[in-house]
């Protein structure tokens, strides 16, 4: 009988061929409108509060809190995950799409307790950004101290 | 008769499936075979706390719905063959617990409809029992937080990537009675030809599917066309893809009779759902839903079910591990 494993060279080619391909420019233009939607409704909250009257920094910090306190409403009435898949990585990368793994993963995971459950795993996913975030500015701290 | 050609048993006195039941969740219940199943649920949950909880109920809801149908007590059953895809197959301990039936409990992957009807049918062609269950569950929800991420997380899905079935099928397998017989099995080796993807599934079992498929074929001297269907468990659109086009470099021709339940159970197209339908109650549920009755309308005479299943869990493929799969051939013939 023909042996399946004569083809183990030449499979990944075999899988390429009929494995259905990623449309890469519209991911791409949808994961801009939405990416920018966010950003821009954030810099309109950052203009409100600075119309009524906060300093630049404070507005900006306020704005920040404002759109996780809104991914995080979104993602418990099952919203967020909807506009994740249409927008992809344009809604991954704001803080909205942190908001989102955390949230996301506490919902999840609160059956389980609130110590070994929620507690443990809030960071599932969000775990690795803070890790690695707080190892590139320690970096990029060292780097500008010098420079 | 009995033990045939390198891996294949063959049944003297053929098993017969007497009854079958099946259960579906309200995707799959909306879906193209939708109707053809016996318990269409509309709520994801089925009235619990957890995902893992509803599972069980599945099951719960899916024997109970097999004894009544059958007319049949716990009692009756002298032995149990089932799993699931939660850890330590719990899902299928819960919802079994409280029938008393003696159980052994599977984990084949998706291929554990194919696993616990061979099992089962085995034990009753054997002589060591007259009336045995087999059958599986999974459900969409406790699959993707086990195997993959929160439901709530915004990520996006691949092309490639399959519908975990919330869906449940039981089946009754007898030593005498009316119904498909089953009259061959051959339960599959485990094959691996180095797919590390875990969001293409099918492409890492279509091996494990043609490799006992081609087992098959030649342990019994049959040919493809001697079959109505060769139906494969959740190889999705892109593995049945594979599967042929593989068959066909070994020089097998399995285009005119290959079907799959993952690609049957969803409408791709409205339901979103990429590249077909996975989980082992995708098989299940068809077999025990569909092809079932397709066979005693005798629209099927005579098919070659093969559940196909993917030999993964997280930490082996976050430690870069392959995906082998497997797949167990299940012959059933309708008089």
């Amino acid at each position: 009988m023909a042996n399946i494993k004569q083809l183990k060279n030449e499979y990944p080619q075999i899988v390429k061929e009929h494995s259905p391909k990623n449309k890469v420019m519209i991911n791409s233009a949808k994961a801009f409108l939405v990416g920018g939607a966010i950003c821009t409704i954030g810099q309109g909250f950052t203009e409100i509060y600075k119309y009524y009257g906060m300093a630049k920094d404070d507005a900006q910090m306020v704005s920040t809190v404002t759109l996780i306190l809104l991914s995080a409403i979104f993602t418990g009435f099952n919203i967020y995950d909807n506009i994740g898949k249409f927008g992809g990585a344009g809604a991954a990368i704001p803080i909205t799409g942190f908001a989102n793994a955390m949230v996301s993963s506490a919902m999840e995971f609160k059956k389980e307790g609130y110590v070994y459950g929620m507690g443990a795993k809030l960071f599932t996913i969000a775990g690795p950004v803070i890790v690695f975030g707080a190892i590139a500015s320690v970096v990029a701290g060292i780097i500008f101290y010098f420079v | 008769m009995g033990h045939t050609g390198k891996q294949t048993i063959v049944f003297k006195n053929p098993p017969v499936i007497t009854c079958a039941y099946s259960s579906a969740g309200p995707k799959e219940s909306a879906g193209p075979l939708g109707d053809y199943f016996d318990n269409q649920l509309q709520d994801e949950l089925l009235g619990q706390e957890t995902w893992e909880k509803a599972e069980s109920i599945l099951i719960k809801q899916t024997v109970q719905g097999l004894l009544n149908k059958a007319d049949k007590r716990p009692e009756d059953i002298q032995y149990l063959f089932a799993g699931d895809l939660q850890n330590q197959v719990i899902a299928s301990t819960f919802g079994l617990k409280d029938f008393n039936i003696p159980f052994f409990g599977l984990y084949g992957a998706c291929s554990t409809m194919g696993e616990s009807m061979c099992l089962a049918s085995i034990m009753v062609a054997g002589g060591m029992a007259d009336l045995v269950m087999a059958g599986t569950s999974s459900h969409n929800c406790a699959a993707e937080k086990q195997f993959r991420f929160p439901l709530e997380y915004a990520g996006q899905r691949t092309l490639t990537q399959q519908w975990t079935a919330t869906a449940s099928g039981f089946v009754l397998i007898s030593r005498c009675g009316k119904g498909p017989k089953i009259e061959a099995v051959t339960p599959g080796k485990i094959v691996d030809l180095g797919i590390k993807d875990s969001f293409n599934m099918g492409a890492a079992m279509a091996p494990a599917a043609v490799d006992t498929i081609l087992a098959h074929l030649e342990d019994t001297n049959q040919k493809p066309s001697d079959f109505d269907a060769i139906i494969t468990g959740d190889l999705g659109n892109c593995g049945s893809d594979i599967a042929v086009d593989i068959a066909n470099k070994l020089g097998v021709d399995l285009s005119k009779v290959m079907n799959d339940c993952g690609k049957l159970i969803y409408d791709d197209e409205s339901q979103d759902t990429h590249c077909g339908g996975s989980g082992c109650g995708c098989s299940g549920s068809v077999f025990a839903g569909y092809l079932y009755k397709q066979l005693l309308k005798r629209n099927l005479k005579k098919i070659l079910l093969i559940p196909t299943g993917a030999l993964m869990s997280p930490g082996s493929t976050q430690q870069g591990n392959t995906i082998p799969g497997v797949a167990h051939a299940v012959s059933i013939v309708m008089d």
